[in-house]
């Protein structure tokens, strides 16, 4: 059997130790996606530093911030009277995503550090450069209608399928890493990567580090805020397309915006271009749509996933449309 | 206040068994010295075995056996010529990817699984095809006749029809996928006594798999099978991988498990066959049906044939003196495809019943019109009157319940903001089977009844509608009764398949239970009691402690003089987003037309499930293959999508409820696969009445919306 050890922790100082003495090891915090993995024999640790008793589930506000716990269940977080009114974006982006039942257990931690659902990287007798890093891209050339559009590399190019992150992304949100010897902070939008030649590579934590917190300052953007979520099926379902939209409107002038997309990169999308062009304008449909296009520029399909490039644009148009019509 | 639970006369007999988790499933059977088998899979997808090194795992903790063809247990039918090619370890061919080459048996499942990764298979690989389409369109390809070709009057008279529509439609692979996996317990005892604990849908057909393949007689054999969690065909055979399981007993005198795991699932029982379908109609302006083409291609294995009854319901659905059809079925390297519930049926009925909607539109005329004028007084195909049929009853309830009145002819005509609605209606029709079976009835002094019969449950509620049958024919009450299935060694009843244990089995449970009351009528006599007398004091006065009777009941010439079948008409309601290309379904009303319903509660369920399967087939369901492997892509319950709870509307269930005169004595006919056939079709013809856009490749989603 392929045995591995299961350590329990109470305090992230231990955590940090026990992770600094160990490369082969790993957090075990939902497990909803880490256990998929080791049974699909595509990862496997020799030690589970099980974090799930560390006192990291805080959800406040502190200052003109709200802090979050990287151990905070995604249902608390969606369900919290803080997040609902202040965040109400990342509340709906969170109910997007998976099912009630593993949003449960998942963590914030482990929902930023979940790994990609392309089903080559799933199969380890298929080709894959991101499992198994020179063996080749499955995906291109093969089944690739959920992949990337933007982004991508000849290596890779498979998207981060998280809901949660396309809002924290969109909403400014800080990351703090921490280290045996100490805290870093890390802007969300640079937490996790593009494939280039490392596909193996999702996002910039060390080896020896933990996601403790998310920090994310206020904003006036609750009023108007929309997660899109389009996808195959009602609920339970993979993200072919999502945009978080959020406005602050003063009559029906746009004073900030913030625009991101799921579904269609190895990263969490921020359109900032599109955000910038249509800040200081009237929330109309024809700018909304000159947004749309902008955003679009650099797409590039790969057969099977070429409907993205007809329905990422129209999902940016009817997310800001439904975000501008809230009361 | 405290909440009540108001039982009824046709709640189903083993709910509180299921919903307390007291049912047992073959994979909860604790035997004694119980021991884990775990598939090795082929990693290529054609041709030959060259070596396989099972020495690391057999030296793994825990390690039984490895069984492969290396080591052939004793398996006699498999050392003779025919049958399949594919008589597993009697072979080092491989035929598919995901083929099953070996067995590793263990004591726990997890060193079983752990040395099933130490097995290492090195092969000669031959060139293969997987892709269905490609075979299709490759003239040099293998092609055989899945059906003889059927002709009435002028073949494709639809080319010189006054209107005509000539379309193609696509499915793909859909994969049964119940809940419960698939899998087996088998225990080879001594004396070559077996025992096995199966999820099958007929025990019988699983004992006499065995014993012709074993070689031993049939009464060595006992199987169990009393809850099955859900079959849809899948579970109508026994599967290699069964037999792999009994061998693996055999050889090492243990009860050995094995349960396949979900991706399994995809490779070693089954799907629902693609297919390519071409359909001709043709009409008069007024609307007359003037000829029916029906051409189609199904998905077939290399190793073994399949076939199924895909161009069945254009020779007698609609009115029309010229009809052809033929049917062809390709052969591609992957696992034998299986029925799937309302099988082929419910893959000519998306065709055809697309098709008639397609007619409807050229002709601008309301499609519920079009098919109530083209509805036929009797069996063209047969030239038989049909015992039953209510459609226009049918077509006349549904219509009201779902609205269709809102309805606009015209495609695009009702907009919500960005959600475009529509309506669509089908019809689905699966043959009224009626077979033979026994029944043993045996009625107690304690006033009791216990019915016996081999048949299976895979979920319908067997045991409640034969419940049901004897307490009205008895006048006992249902509580009284118990209805025992799932169990060989009981009187003979064919596989639970083909929408007809309800006619057949509910037969014989009747006329047991009519011989019962004639023989308590005659003892009553006998006794000097009132005719009317209560059968436990009549058993009481005669000293009987019980009585006993066993029937067997079967068709009879009725079938000759009759054509039998269940109609059930599907409507729906669409949604459909202009801009994401999401479709939901928003209302559904389906209508059964299939005789009396004997057990109301567990029917609208048959319906309801149908319903559920129906938008899966139509909006979800599709199992993906990477052809320049080989290998599924999407073999899981994350990628796999059968609709969640969000995808469901509310489903409306309406029964005609009128019971057959010939079928049977209870005048009720099968609804199992009516329930499906025809409903993505309905579908597909809302999207169509919504938005314009006419989606013939099933499974109809967002980005096919947004292409068309
Ligand atoms: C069937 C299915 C459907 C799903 N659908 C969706 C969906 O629609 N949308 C969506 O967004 N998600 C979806 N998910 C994914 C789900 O959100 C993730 O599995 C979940 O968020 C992971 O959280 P976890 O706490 O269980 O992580 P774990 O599985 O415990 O861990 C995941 C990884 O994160 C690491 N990790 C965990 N916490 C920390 C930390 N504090 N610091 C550093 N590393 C850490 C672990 O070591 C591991 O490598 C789905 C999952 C499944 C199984
Ligand atoms: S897209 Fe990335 S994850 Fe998928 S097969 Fe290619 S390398 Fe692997």
């Amino acid at each position: 059997m392929i045995n591995f050890q299961y350590l329990r922790t109470t305090t992230s100082k231990s955590a940090l130790n026990l992770i600094s003495k160990d490369k082969n090891s790993k957090f075990l915090a939902g497990g909803t996606n880490l256990i998929d993995l080791m049974k699909r024999g595509v990862t496997s640790p020799e030690k589970l530093i099980d974090i799930n008793h560390v006192p990291l589930k805080q959800i406040e506000a502190v200052g003109d911030q709200i802090i979050i716990g990287a151990l905070a269940s995604n249902t608390a977080v969606a369900e919290h009277a803080l997040i609902k009114e202040k965040l109400p974006l990342l509340a709906m982006a969170l109910n997007a995503g998976a099912s009630a039942q593993l949003r449960n257990v998942a963590t914030v931690g482990g929902n930023m550090m979940q790994r990609t659902r392309c089903g080559y990287f799933y199969d380890t007798e298929m080709p894959c450069n991101k499992r198994q890093p020179g063996s080749g891209c499955g995906a291109i050339g093969g089944f690739n209608r959920m992949h990337a559009i933007f982004g991508t590399s000849d290596q890779c190019i498979a998207v981060h399928p998280s809901d949660m992150c396309i809002a924290l992304v969109a909403l400014d949100a800080t990351v703090v890493l921490s280290n045996a010897k100490g805290e870093r902070k890390v802007l969300f939008k640079d937490f996790h990567r593009l494939p280039g030649d490392t596909p193996q590579l999702d996002n910039n934590l060390k080896a020896d580090e933990m996601i403790v917190r998310l920090e994310i300052p206020n904003n006036n953007l609750n009023k108007n805020s929309y997660y899109l979520k389009v996808r195959d099926r009602a609920s339970y379902a993979f993200a072919l397309v999502s945009v978080g939209a959020a406005l602050e409107l003063s009559d029906n002038k746009i004073k900030d915006v913030r625009l991101a997309m799921g579904g269609v990169a190895h990263k969490p999308w921020r359109l900032t271009a599109a955000e910038n062009f249509l800040k200081g304008k009237e929330a109309s449909a024809e700018n909304f749509e000159q947004a749309a296009k902008l955003a679009m520029t650099d797409a590039k399909g790969f057969g099977e996933n070429n409907f993205k490039l007809q329905m990422a644009p129209n999902s940016i148009i009817e997310a800001l449309t439904v975000a501008k019509s809230k009361a | 206040m405290e909440k009540r639970l108001i039982k009824d006369e046709n709640d189903r007999v083993d709910g509180i068994f299921k919903v307390t988790g007291k049912a047992k499933y073959f994979a909860e059977y604790e035997l004694p010295g119980l021991t884990y088998g775990v598939l090795v899979t082929s990693t290529i997808t054609k041709g030959r075995i060259t070596s396989l090194d099972t020495r690391a795992a057999e030296k793994a903790p825990g390690v039984i056996s490895v069984v492969s063809h290396l080591n052939k247990p004793s398996a006699p039918a498999y050392e003779q010529e025919g049958g399949s090619a594919m008589k597993i370890f009697y072979t080092d061919k491989i035929f598919y990817n995901g083929q099953p080459i070996a067995i590793v048996v263990a004591n726990t499942f997890e060193r079983a699984t752990y040395a099933a990764s130490l097995v290492k298979a090195t092969y000669t690989k031959d060139a293969f095809n997987t892709d269905f389409e490609k075979a299709v369109g490759d003239a040099q390809a293998k092609k055989l006749q899945g059906q003889p070709d059927y002709k009435r009057g002028i073949e494709n008279a639809y080319q010189t029809a006054e209107v005509k529509v000539e379309e193609k439609y696509h499915l793909p692979i859909e994969t049964h996928n119940p809940m419960e996996l698939h899998g087996i317990i088998a225990d080879w005892r001594t004396n070559n006594q077996v025992v096995v604990y199966a999820k099958t849908q007929g025990v019988k057909a699983t004992q006499g798999t065995i014993a012709n393949v074993f070689k031993i007689p049939i009464e060595n054999i006992q199987v169990n099978s009393e809850f099955v969690g859900g079959g849809f065909g899948m579970a109508l055979r026994t599967w290699p991988v069964e037999i792999a399981t009994v061998m693996a007993s055999r050889q090492i005198g243990k009860p050995v498990k094995l349960v396949l795991t979900r991706m399994q699932m995809f490779t070693m029982v089954g799907n629902r066959p693609a297919a390519v379908q071409t359909i001709g109609l043709g009409a008069k302006k007024d609307g007359t049906l003037t000829g029916i083409t029906h051409r189609a291609f199904g998905e077939t294995s290399v190793y073994e044939n399949f076939t199924e009854g895909v161009v069945n319901m254009a020779k007698f659905m609609y009115q029309c003196d010229n009809v052809n059809t033929q049917y062809t079925v390709v052969p591609v390297d992957l696992g034998v495809p299986i029925w799937m519930r309302g099988p082929g049926e419910a893959t000519g009925a998306f065709a055809l019943e697309s098709a008639i909607d397609e007619m409807a539109h050229a002709l601008d005329m309301d499609p519920l019109e079009f098919r109530i004028k083209n509805d036929p007084e009797k069996d063209q195909q047969r030239d038989k009157p049909f015992s039953d049929k209510n459609i226009k009853e049918a077509y006349r309830v549904g219509a009201q319940k779902i609205g269709w009145s809102e309805r606009k002819n015209k495609p695009g005509s009702l907009v919500d903001g960005q959600w475009k609605m529509g309506y669509g209606v089908s019809i689905g029709v699966f043959n009224a089977n009626r077979g033979r079976a026994s029944v043993k009835g045996i009625l107690k002094a304690d006033g009791s009844l216990v019915l016996q019969s081999a048949t299976s449950d895979i979920g319908p509620g067997t045991g409640t509608g034969m419940t049901l049958i004897a307490s009205r024919v008895l006048k006992i009450p249902a509580g009284k009764i118990k209805f025992e299935l799932g169990d060989s060694s009981l009187p003979q009843a064919p596989s639970q398949g083909g929408s007809a244990t309800l006619s057949t089995v509910g037969s014989a449970v009747n006329d047991v239970c009519v011989a019962l009351k004639s023989t308590v009528a005659e003892l009553a006599a006998n006794s000097n009691m009132d005719a009317t007398a209560n059968f436990a004091d009549v058993l009481k006065k005669n000293n009987l402690p019980s009585i006993e009777v066993t029937k067997q009941s079967q068709a009879g010439k009725e079938r000759d003089e009759y054509s039998m079948y269940s109609f059930s008409i599907h409507f729906v309601k669409v949604k459909v987003h202009s801009l994401t290309g999401v479709v939901k379904v928003d209302k559904i009303v389906s209508v059964g037309d299939s005789g009396t319903i004997v057990s109301p509660k567990t029917a609208r369920s048959q319906m309801v499930g149908g319903a559920v399967g129906g938008v899966g087939m139509a909006l979800t369901e599709e199992s993906i293959i990477d052809h320049r492997f080989g290998r599924y892509i999407n073999n899981n319950f994350a990628d796999y999508h059968v609709p969640v709870n969000a995808d469901i509307p509310e489903i409306e269930v309406h029964f005609i409820n009128k019971p057959d005169p010939y079928i049977n004595p209870m005048g009720a006919k099968g609804m199992g696969e009516i329930a499906l056939i025809g409903f993505s079709a309905a579908v597909a013809n809302a999207v169509f009445n919504a938005t314009g856009k006419r989606i013939r490749t099933l499974p109809i989603t967002p980005d096919k919306i947004l292409a068309s």
